[in-house]
């Protein structure tokens, strides 16, 4: 990996996950990671693309077990979050989903109000004060930069948001949690360019606070974001490099060919 | 030529749309015949007294209160036993239980439940509640029996209601570092309720309506006086009505068709409720 535009904040940032050897089958048989071994780094966007089916999802939904909630019959190999194994049975799912937040392709809100919406979280926790409810409604908002189009109306439905203002939506919802990491599964791909660029530039502010998994809806997309980039290819991590390298001097054939579009 | 056939073929399409409208109708007929004749014949014998005093004269005069009250008792009494258990059912069926041969044989049980005939019922709940349970003839031997004959049709709703809830809601609030009970109290459940509660007042609504099953289980020739307890037999609607209409001579007409008339009107109502809840959450419905 060429070192030029990693700056000496990055070189000291920890790797936040570290995946060995992880491999992942679903009970139908199908195979969906082979031996995937990734480091990511804290504070940084790490975005994992390649065609649909190469098993950038099912990482994804391996990081927060969220994988739990299908038929997964076998996963072998490590995934250590800041140390700690969370692939172990006796991983706490519950704490675990709070630090490693999901923000999914479409937008789902949940059948309340926005302000319901941010709270329920950290409701389920049990946070019962009303002055770190009201905090955490207006640091999700003003993270994910909805704040200045819904504070005057946050005990609305929030299905009356546009498309655009409810994957912010979503996206305030996990940061009103505090998590460490966030993981986006295509979080623009149902969204005009206009909204695709708002959650973009949130995503940019955020990663100074957090560790950023994204799954990109397109490989403009990867490359635009990409602080460093891993390419998958019918389960296969194929390469990972920093993002301006990859995408400018692909090491590998196939990367090469599915970035200018030769196949995918 | 051409035009010919077209016109001739908008000829046989409009007769076909006739055909099916008539069809329609057909089937409205005979409950707003029915509906119709028994206001008419039932009207004359609506009174204060009638719905509020007790059968006199060999219950050839006076009041039917106490049929009334008994239906009342007779379909909250299935309420108690029926809807805490359909939906506890439902939700196990519908969140929790995967694929697997227990739970089509659960299937397969509730699917036969509904097809007993009634009088089966009947006969098991004598046999069961009223003589091995010596719970005698009485309120909660028939409401128990309802009971039995109404889960099938509340799992059936309650359980349809469930799953009709977006399935990315449920992954959503697992994601928010929500347990699977957390998900389905706060989310599942409050969505689901419109449908739970229409197949549920279905389903009691049947149970009101009923004889056979309460005939040996519970419903008193002539009682005239008010249950005291849950142990007490009491008078039904359905079954005051096949009394007065097949075993007492000299019975006025208007009595018959007066009782007819109560208890469709209780059904009915239930019904309309129904329909109201269940157009309400359709209206306010977020997904």
């Amino acid at each position: 990996m060429t070192l030029e535009h990693v700056t000496p904040e990055k070189l000291m940032a920890e790797n936040k996950i570290v995946i060995q050897n992880l491999s992942l089958q679903y009970t139908d048989g199908t195979e969906s990671l082979r031996d995937i071994t990734l480091n990511i780094r804290a504070n940084a966007i790490t975005v994992l693309f390649g065609p649909a089916g190469g098993g950038k999802s099912s990482l994804l939904r391996c990081l927060n077990r969220l994988n739990d909630l299908t038929e997964v019959k076998v996963a072998s190999g490590k995934i250590l979050l800041d140390g700690e194994n969370i692939l172990d049975p006796k991983t706490d799912v519950i704490a675990l989903r709070r630090k490693v937040g999901m923000v999914f392709a479409r937008p789902v809100v949940l059948p309340m109000s926005i302000r319901q919406n941010l709270t329920y979280g950290l409701e389920l926790a049990g946070e019962k004060r009303k002055s770190r409810l009201e905090e955490a409604v207006e640091r999700g908002l003003k993270l994910s930069a909805l704040w200045d189009e819904v504070k005057n109306r946050l005990d609305d439905a929030a299905i009356a948001l546009s498309g655009g203002q409810q994957q912010r939506l979503c996206l305030a919802r996990v940061l009103a949690q505090q998590p460490e990491v966030i993981l986006l599964d295509e979080p623009t791909s149902g969204l005009d360019p206009i909204s695709t660029g708002k959650v973009e530039a949130a995503l940019q502010e955020l990663k100074k606070d957090y560790t950023l998994i994204l799954v990109p809806h397109s490989v403009q997309q990867a490359a635009r974001t990409a602080d460093f980039a891993a390419f998958f290819l019918q389960g296969e991590l194929v390469e990972y490099n920093e993002g301006k390298e990859l995408f400018t001097h692909p090491k590998v054939k196939r990367t090469e060919d599915y970035i200018e579009g030769r196949f995918g | 030529m051409k035009r010919a056939s077209f016109s001739n073929r908008d000829l046989i399409q409009r007769l076909g749309f006739s055909l099916l409208t008539l069809v329609a109708l057909v089937t409205v007929l005979p409950i707003l015949a029915v509906v119709m004749y028994i206001i008419t014949e039932g009207a004359p014998a609506m009174s204060w007294e009638f719905l509020t005093a007790m059968p006199r004269d060999g219950m050839r005069a006076g009041g039917i209160l106490p049929a009334i009250v008994g239906t009342f008792y007779l379909t909250l009494g299935t309420a108690i036993f029926s809807v805490p258990l359909g939906i506890a059912a439902a939700i196990y069926l519908s969140e929790y239980a995967r694929e697997n041969w227990l739970t089509r044989i659960i299937r397969i049980a509730i699917i036969n439940l509904a097809g007993i005939p009634s009088v089966v019922y009947g006969l098991f709940g004598m046999g069961l509640f009223v003589i091995f349970l010596k719970f005698g003839t009485s309120i909660l031997a028939a409401s128990l029996t309802l009971s039995i004959m109404t889960l099938p049709v509340i799992i059936s709703a309650s359980e349809e209601a469930l799953r009709a809830v977006p399935q990315a809601f449920r992954t959503v609030s697992i994601s928010l570092g929500g347990t699977r009970w957390q998900t389905i109290r706060r989310i599942v459940l409050p969505q689901a309720l419109p449908g739970i509660l229409t197949g549920v007042i279905l389903g009691l609504e049947r149970a009101a309506g009923e004889t056979a099953p309460i005939l040996f289980t519970g419903a008193a020739f002539f009682l005239p006086r008010l249950p005291g307890s849950p142990l007490d037999a009491t008078m039904a609607l359905p079954y005051h009505l096949f009394v007065i209409s097949t075993q007492v001579p000299e019975m006025p007409f208007q009595i018959q068709y007066g009782t007819a008339l109560v208890l469709i009107a209780f059904v009915l109502g239930m019904n309309i409720i129904a329909t109201v809840i269940r157009s309400r959450a359709r209206a306010k419905r977020q997904w």
